[in-house]
């Protein structure tokens, strides 16, 4: 078994020879770049804690050995607190610099190698953590108010953060209560998008559903696009629209052929426990009352109230 | 001499055993004494439900009559654990109809319950007493009416937090006109009207009913006349309270509040006018517990309430209080015991209210019972949380959530380490701790010295390396739960100190640095540890080794690798190969 490759995350790349962690131990950097020997990796069950370093240190099989507890005696409260901060600070700048774990490019994914001469070890880090499949909408970086923040180049500082899924950590119906309440209370022209609304999505015939937060979009478009990515590896109809004028809705992007075979509807739960149409009613209005949302076959949706004779509507627009 | 004593003598001294730390100290004594005991057992509590099969639960206490169980990691409150991870409790009450026909009580909390499970539990259990389903999810309003038909001596119906898919408010509607022993029924998660006239009839002929937390859709007008059919009541949750404020309404509210001498516990309050609130007024002088944090009110409205609850022992508030508020807090409850401040718009950049860390400062002052805080702000410094570990050695629950990630210390800009540092410090007993803002590895390493009495921990964007865990891991004596997001957390920590996770009910980490090698490694070392792999990017073989996987959830287990993962869970097997089913 070929030995792991450096674990470089935080981008301070000097990828030096194999480093016992017993020179340097003030530094924060070599502490990771200090390749993970499995023969130090091989586990000893004794008692979990100090004890179990002790007893080994002498043979300098375990991981930290007697480092650590050198570490612990003499180097960390030596440190003068502003090494400390400095080291932290270097953390910031290194996100913003791009290299390493923990910033992911904002474009999402294909840049590689941002820092400065990586090793093909981050770049694989980069790459593999670029690019999700079916991951959550608004799973993103955690690092990306802070790259928000420095970076000059954003055309408008967002009246509210990027959000980072989890955090702060409040519960889903804390946050739905919340989001009521804001858009009741909100007078301000420059508050938008504040608070977040989860709604479970479902689809018939797709073994699981999916929660997303409606006030991560502007438009039914932006919507639509979403669920489709989400929902992508199940047959999506497409069809003519069905709209009223004057009202912002799917209309503008409808018309795609006829032909895909099995057509879907797009519909939401409201307040009063009723299942419509999506599209029918300005944006605003639709997020104030979609309780939740069901992708299903267009043959039940026959009964929802239209008025149109199309007898197949569209759902999902590219 | 012990072996003298009849079985049945022994039997009857454990019966007044009701801790499980007790009852399983007695059974290490000897065999005999583990025969007896086990027994004897009548109540069960399984923190992670996949830490033990429902056959060995069985095989083990034949004689239950009541069982709570845990299930999903503590991060699914916050939409870190995917749709469809697990902890389904069907499996269990199936068992359990089988086996424990008596079984009284069931307390479930993050598990995922069907409409199957409730149906099955209606019909099993004749003597069937207490359903508590807290944070869970799977049911719809057709399960709570096979409860309420069939389960003819229910006392407790608590649905707290739960999501339920509500079809409509009809199934409050079957509880039998015969029924009569409800002693509490907390619906407040529900969203559909329930029939006004059933609930009523209900509230009317249950003479012991000494809980009722209405849901939303019970418009304050409605309130009186509820109270007035049940002023035995001694915790009450109202509906919304936002009608347009009239005068009938709310002298009708006064004077049904009046007559309510036992009331200790109120919450709800969803959009309340503030003008309701004085309605109240009249028992304010014996709440013990007030929930406010539905209320979008501002401080003085709340300040004039919560001046005149002088025996308030536990507040649970949005930040609206602001700072001010707080100081009224700590001036008129002395008797405070647990504070949780809850962010009213946490996503703006913006603060929208004043309230910040002298707010807590102020009350850990002036509230020397203080041992509970739950507390969301937008800045902190290190002097405050020195100030307030000083003040409050006797904290037992620290949870402090700043809402910016790695913010700094405001004042100096330096990482909290050693304000965080003097709160384990001072704070001997604290038993939980939920840490934030710009922390480095020192923070740990202060926690791993003094923190002994530690059980939870729960760490996001924290920390500079593999030491501040390995810190945790090996200093901290007491630790059972662990919870990390977004830690440069890695290899070299976890494996270290792979005994100590036997010794622990769980480990959550996701978001780190914690590589699919080592994961394997873990797996094949640890018998009795399930190792699971969370990835929804595919099968981590797919990936090199040195890929640090999504999310890793590690628990001790005597039922090994379990049976019932989705596509996206791996768990790290002894003979190397992936394991899924």
């Amino acid at each position: 078994m070929s030995l792991p490759k450096e674990h470089d995350y935080i981008g301070l790349t000097e990828p030096s020879s194999m480093e016992n962690s017993s020179s340097s131990i003030v530094s924060t950097e070599s502490e990771k770049n200090t390749v993970l020997n499995l023969k130090e990796t091989e586990l000893r069950l004794g008692l979990p804690g100090s004890d179990f370093l002790e007893k080994k240190a002498g043979t300098g099989i375990s991981l930290f050995g007697k480092d650590l507890k050198d570490e612990g005696n003499n180097g960390f409260s030596q440190i003068p607190l502003k090494n400390l901060v400095s080291g932290a600070k270097r953390v910031f700048s290194d996100a913003i610099d791009g290299s390493g774990k923990w910033d992911f490019p904002i474009n999402g994914g294909s840049e590689v190698d941002l820092g400065n001469g990586g090793s093909e070890n981050t770049n694989t880090l980069q790459s593999s953590l670029a690019g999700p499949s079916g991951k959550e909408i608004g799973n993103r970086n955690p690092r990306k108010p802070v790259e928000e923040k420095k970076n000059d180049n954003n055309s408008a500082a967002p009246a509210s953060k990027a959000q980072v899924v989890g955090w702060p950590p409040i519960r889903s119906f804390r946050k739905n209560t919340l989001a009521t309440n804001l858009s009741k209370n909100n007078d301000d022209e420059g508050k938008s998008g504040v608070g977040s609304l989860y709604v479970k999505v479902s689809m018939d015939g797709a073994p699981y559903l999916r929660k997303i937060d409606l006030k991560t979009y502007c438009s039914y478009k932006e919507l639509s696009s979403a669920l489709e990515k989400m929902f992508s590896c199940f047959t999506i109809g497409h069809c003519a629209s069905h709209g009223l004028p004057g009202q912002e809705h799917l209309r503008e992007n409808c018309l795609k052929d006829l032909l895909h075979g099995s057509e879907y509807v797009l519909t939401y739960e409201d307040k009063d426990g009723d299942w419509m149409l999506v599209g029918d009613v300005p944006w605003e209005m639709f997020t104030d009352s979609c309780k939740r949302l069901r992708i299903m076959k267009g043959s039940d949706a026959t009964g929802l109230g239209m008025t149109c004779n199309l007898l197949s509507f569209l759902v999902m627009t590219i | 001499m012990v072996y003298s004593f009849p079985e049945e003598v022994l039997e009857y001294v454990f019966a007044f055993l009701s801790s499980d730390k007790d009852r399983n100290a007695v059974s290490l004594v000897c065999k005999s004494w583990y025969e007896i005991e086990r027994w004897c057992r009548r109540r069960v509590f399984i923190g992670n439900c996949y830490a033990v099969s429902p056959q060995i639960m069985i095989r083990r206490f034949p004689e239950v009559r009541a069982v709570k169980i845990k299930g999903k990691p503590h991060f699914a409150d916050f939409n870190l654990v995917p749709e469809r991870w697990g902890a389904y409790v069907y499996p269990w009450i199936s068992a359990m109809a089988r086996s424990y026909p008596w079984l009284e009580e069931i307390k479930l909390k993050r598990m995922v319950v069907t409409d199957e499970s409730l149906e099955l539990i209606s019909k099993s259990f004749k003597n069937f007493k207490v359903l508590s389903l807290s944070s869970c999810e799977g049911f719809t309003t057709d399960g709570l009416s096979s409860i309420a038909a069939n389960c003819r001596n229910l006392r407790e119906l608590d649905l707290r937090e739960s999501e339920v898919e509500d079809l409509s408010g009809h199934w409050l509607s079957h509880f039998p006109d015969n029924f009569t022993s409800l002693v509490s029924l907390n619906m407040s998660c529900l969203g559909s009207e329930v029939s006004f006239s059933a609930l009523e009839r209900l509230i009317s002929r249950c003479p012991n009913l000494k809980t009722l937390w209405l849901n939303r859709a019970v418009p304050v007008e409605k309130l009186a006349s509820l109270l007035r059919r049940a002023p035995q009541l001694v915790e009450f949750g109202t509906g919304a309270c936002s009608t347009e404020i009239r005068t009938d309404i709310f002298s009708n509210l006064v004077e049904a509040f009046s007559g309510c001498k036992h009331l200790k516990s109120l919450s709800g309050f969803w959009d309340v006018v503030p003008a309701y609130l004085p309605a109240m007024y009249s028992v304010c002088s014996r709440i013990t517990k007030l929930n406010l944090s539905y209320a979008t009110v501002q401080s003085p409205d709340l300040v004039e309430l919560i001046s005149q609850c002088s025996n308030l022992k536990c507040l649970w508030v949005l930040d609206y209080i602001e700072d001010a508020g707080l100081k009224a807090l700590s001036s008129y409850c002395k008797d405070l015991q647990e504070l949780r401040v809850f962010p009213s718009d946490p996503y703006s950049a913006e603060p929208n209210v004043s309230l910040t860390e002298q707010g807590l400062v102020t009350v850990s002052a002036g509230c020397p019972k203080l041992q509970s805080v739950l507390y969301f702000c937008r800045q902190m410094s290190n002097a405050a949380l020195i100030a307030i570990a000083r003040n409050r050695p006797n904290l037992i629950r620290f949870r402090l959530c700043i809402i910016e990630p790695q913010a700094p210390d405001y004042l100096t800009l330096e990482p909290l380490d050693t304000g965080f540092g003097a709160i384990v410090e001072h704070c001997k007993e604290l038993r939980r701790l939920s840490l934030s803002g710009l922390l480095t590895d020192r923070v740990f390493e202060y926690i791993g010295t003094h923190a002994k009495k530690l059980e939870m921990l729960s760490l996001a964007f924290a920390g500079d390396s593999d030491l501040g865990l390995h810190h945790v891991l090996s200093g901290c004596e007491s630790l059972r739960k662990l919870e990390i997001r977004d830690c440069p957390f890695g290899d070299r920590a976890l494996l270290a100190n792979a005994a100590k996770l036997e010794t622990m009910r769980s480990l959550w980490m996701s978001s780190c640095s914690v590589s699919y090698g080592a994961c394997k490694l873990l797996g094949q070392k640890m018998p009795n540890l399930n190792v699971e792999v969370i990835d929804e990017r595919g099968p981590p073989d797919s990936r090199p080794e040195s890929i640090s996987v999504e999310k890793l959830y590690v628990y001790r287990t005597v039922a090994g690798p379990r049976a019932d993962k989705p596509d996206f869970v791996w768990t790290m097997d002894e003979d190397g190969a992936l394991r899924f089913s």
